[in-house]
C-alpha cells in the first residue's frame, strides 16, 4: 500500500531494479521450495524413527542443548563485562568475541584441533598429564558447537543490557544492593527478552553446525554424528533420508524466525517505551 | 553528638566543570538545593548519595566519614544510609510496587515477610497502598513518585535526596505530592536534600536555602532570608519570591508580627504563604481596591530588574515588589519614601510545612 502510494509522487519503479531484486527472491526461495518438493513425505513417519536418523536427531539435541547451557554460564559474565564494565581493551575483547563469528566454521575446527588435539597447544599437555583427548568425541563437538554459538549469544546479551537503562543500577546501589544483588534481580530480568532471543540464536548455530564439527570431532555414528553430518553422509548413500533431516532442520530453522521476530519486536517496543 | 549531622564539602573537578560547595546541616533540616541548569546541583546530590566520586573534600554523616579522598576514605553507595527519589521516579519496571519498595530493605538483609510488611507501611503512609501489586506501567506520574518516595523512605535513609522530585508531573499532580512531601519533609529525622529549580519548592518545603550557581554556593540562608536578601542579582531572579510565615485557620494566617493575612485557598496551622513580587502593588494612598491584604512600609532600596524594578519594603519583615519604571517614577520610590503594598488573597500560595495541613 505504501509503496503504491509513495509510486507517483517520484515516478515508477525501473525494471531495472525491480527484475534484479525478483530475481534475487526467486534464488532464495526456489532451493527450499525443491527441498520440500522432493521430500518424501509420505515415508516420513518410517523415516523420523529409523535408527540412523533417531540417533543423529537425539545426538544434535543433547549436544547442542549442552552448548548452550556452556554458552549461557560463560556468555552472561562476559556479555555483562562488556556492557557495564569499563576496563582497557574492551574493544580488543569484544573483536575477539566478534571472530568466529566470521570465521569460516571449517578453520574454526581447525583452531580447535591446534588448541585441544592431540599434539594441541593444550591438548597436549592435557593427554600427557591425564590421558584426557578431546577430538573425536561428543564432548568435542559441545566443544565446536560453543566455540561457533558463543558470539552471537554474547554480542545479543550485551546489547539488550546495554538497552537497559544503566540508572537503574544507580538506584538500585542507593537501596543498598551490591554488583552481584543488582545483576541479578534488576540487570538480567530487564535484559530478559534479549537473553532469550540470544539462547535461541546460540541453539540454533549450534544445531546446524557442521564444519567446525566434522573437523574437530570427526563423523561418527552415536557419537558425534549430530543431523548435519548424517545429512551429508546420507547424502551419498540415501538422498531420501538426507531430505527428511533436511526437511526437519529447516523446520526448526522456521520456528526460531518465527519465535525471535516476536521478541525482537518485544524488545524494540520496551526499548521505545522506557525512551 | 558532637559536629553536623551532615558535614560535606564536595568538590569535583571535571573537564570544564567544578564543583565545589560546602553543606552542613543538622536533624530535620529540609535543604533546598536551587540554582539554574547546569549549575552542579545534581552533581552535588549524585556525590553524596556515592554513585559519584569525589575528587577533594569530604562526606561525614551521622558520625561516620563517608568518604574523604586525602585519606583514601570511600564507601560505596551502598553502604550510605541514602534515600533517592529521581526526577523520572525509575522505579523498577520488572517489579510491583510493593516490591519496588521492598527492594531496600530486602538488598539489607531483611527477611521477605518483614521487608514486605516495612513496603506496605509505606506504601500506605504515602496513600497508595491498595496500588501495591501493580506494576510501574500502570501508575500514572503522581502514584508512580509516591512510589519512588515511599522506596526511598523504606530503607530508613539518615540523608534523603530529592532531585526534582516534582518537576516531571502536571502542575496539579505536583501541587499535591508537594502538600504530602511537607508532611513528610517535616516528620522527616535525617538530613533531607531537595534538589529543584522552582522557588516556591524551595521557599515552602525547605527550613534552608542552599543556591548554587557555576559550582559553587551563591547564598546559604533561611527561606525568608534568601528570598528577601538575596546575595546577588543572579540569586535574586532565581528566589525572587514573598515568603510569609504564620499560623493559619481557614482563610486568615495570623502572621508572626500579628498582622492578617487572608488567603483564597482555607489552610490549617503551621503555613507558608508565597507570593511572587509581580503580584505585589504599590500605592502613595491606602488602596480601596479588592485587595484586603495591606500594608504600610517604608521603601528600604530600589534597583533595576530585567524590564521592571525591584523595590524592598519594610513592611510585615520584608517585602519585595516588582513594579514598572513608569509607575516607580509616578510614584517618586527611592529609599525612605512611605508606600502601602497591596496583595489580593487569589494570588497567594499556602504550603503547609505540617501535619495539620491534608
Amino acid at each position: 500500500m505504501r509503496a503504491r502510494a509513495r509510486g507517483p509522487a517520484v515516478g515508477r519503479a525501473p525494471l531495472r531494479l525491480l527484475i534484479p531484486a525478483f530475481l534475487a527472491v526467486a534464488f532464495l526461495t526456489l532451493p527450499l521450495v525443491a527441498l520440500l518438493a522432493r521430500t518424501p513425505w509420505s515415508q516420513l513417519a518410517d523415516r523420523l524413527t529409523s535408527e540412523a536418523v533417531l540417533q543423529a536427531l537425539r545426538l544434535s539435541v543433547v549436544t547442542s542443548l549442552a552448548a548452550v547451557a556452556v554458552v549461557t554460564v560463560v556468555g552472561v559474565p562476559l556479555a555483562w563485562a562488556l556492557a557495564r564494565l569499563d576496563f582497557p581493551g574492551r574493544s580488543l575483547v569484544r573483536a575477539l568475541v566478534i571472530v568466529p563469528l566470521v570465521l569460516p566454521p571449517v578453520v574454526g575446527g581447525v583452531a580447535l584441533l591446534s588448541a585441544f588435539g592431540r599434539r594441541g597447544l593444550v591438548g597436549g599437555p592435557l593427554d600427557a598429564a591425564f590421558g584426557v583427548t578431546l577430538p573425536y568425541t561428543t564432548a568435542a563437538v559441545v566443544v565446536a558447537h560453543t566455540f561457533v554459538a558463543l558470539p552471537f549469544f554474547v554480542l545479543s546479551v550485551e546489547g539488550a543490557l546495554r538497552a537497559t537503562d544503566r540508572e537503574y543500577d544507580v538506584v538500585a546501589a542507593t537501596l543498598g544492593a551490591g554488583r552481584w544483588t543488582t545483576f541479578r534481580t534488576v540487570s538480567l530480568p530487564l535484559a530478559g527478552p534479549g537473553l532469550l532471543a540470544g539462547l535461541v540464536l546460540a541453539w540454533a548455530r549450534a544445531l546446524g553446525e557442521f564444519g567446525a564439527t566434522i573437523t574437530f570431532a570427526g563423523n561418527f555414528p552415536g557419537t558425534t554424528r549430530t543431523m548435519p553430518n548424517a545429512i551429508y553422509v546420507e547424502l551419498q548413500t540415501d538422498p531420501d533420508a538426507a531430505l527428511v533431516l533436511s526437511v526437519i532442520l529447516m523446520a526448526v530453522s522456521v520456528a526460531v524466525l518465527a519465535l525471535l521476530r516476536d521478541r525482537w519486536f518485544d524488545v524494540a517496543v520496551q526499548g521505545a517505551v522506557r525512551r | 553528638m558532637t559536629g553536623p549531622f551532615l558535614d560535606a564539602h564536595v568538590v569535583v573537578r571535571r573537564p570544564g566543570h567544578l564543583l565545589d560547595v560546602r553543606l552542613q546541616a543538622r536533624p530535620g533540616e529540609v535543604v533546598a538545593v536551587i540554582g539554574p541548569n547546569g549549575a552542579g546541583k545534581s552533581t552535588l546530590v549524585r556525590a553524596l548519595a556515592g554513585v559519584l566520586p569525589i575528587t577533594d573534600g569530604r562526606v561525614r554523616c551521622d558520625g561516620e566519614t563517608w568518604e574523604e579522598p586525602r585519606r583514601g576514605v570511600r564507601l560505596e553507595a551502598r553502604r550510605r544510609h541514602v534515600g533517592m527519589v529521581f526526577q523520572q521516579g525509575l522505579l523498577f519496571p520488572h517489579l510491583s510496587a510493593l516490591r519496588n519498595v521492598a527492594f531496600g530493605p530486602r538488598s539489607r538483609g531483611e527477611p521477605r515477610r518483614r521487608a514486605d510488611a516495612v513496603a506496605r507501611g509505606w506504601l500506605d503512609r504515602l496513600g497508595v497502598a491498595d496500588l501495591a501489586e501493580r506494576r510501574p506501567a500502570q501508575l500514572s506520574g503522581g502514584q508512580a513518585q509516591r512510589v519512588a518516595v515511599a522506596r526511598a523512605l523504606a530503607g530508613d535513609p539518615r540523608l534523603l535526596l530529592l532531585d526534582e522530585p516534582l518537576s516531571a508531573l502536571d502542575v496539579g499532580v505536583a501541587a499535591a505530592l508537594r502538600l504530602e512531601l511537607a508532611r513528610h519533609l517535616a516528620g522527616y529525622d535525617g538530613v533531607a536534600l531537595l534538589v529543584t529549580h522552582d522557588a516556591l519548592d524551595a521557599l515552602t518545603l525547605a527550613t534552608r536555602v542552599l543556591v548554587v550557581d557555576d559550582g559553587r554556593v551563591a547564598q546559604d540562608g533561611p527561606p525568608e532570608e534568601v528570598a528577601r536578601r538575596p546575595a546577588t542579582d543572579h540569586v535574586a531572579r532565581l528566589v525572587g519570591l514573598n515568603v510569609l510565615r504564620g499560623t493559619s485557620e481557614g482563610t486568615t494566617v495570623r502572621l508572626r508580627d500579628g498582622s492578617l493575612l487572608v488567603t483564597a485557598v482555607p489552610s490549617q496551622g503551621e503555613v507558608s504563604a508565597g507570593f511572587a513580587p509581580s503580584a505585589v502593588t504599590l500605592t502613595s494612598e491606602e488602596p480601596v481596591g479588592s485587595a484586603r491584604n495591606r500594608w504600610r512600609g517604608t521603601v528600604t532600596s530600589v534597583v533595576p530588574y530585567g524590564a521592571s524594578v525591584r523595590v524592598h519594603l519594610d513592611a510585615v519583615g520584608g517585602l519585595i515588589a516588582d513594579v514598572t519604571p513608569p509607575s516607580s517614577v509616578r510614584l517618586g520610590l527611592t529609599p525612605g519614601t512611605t508606600v502601602w503594598a497591596a496583595v489580593k488573597a487569589t494570588e497567594i500560595s499556602v504550603y503547609g510545612r505540617d501535619a495539620g495541613l491534608r
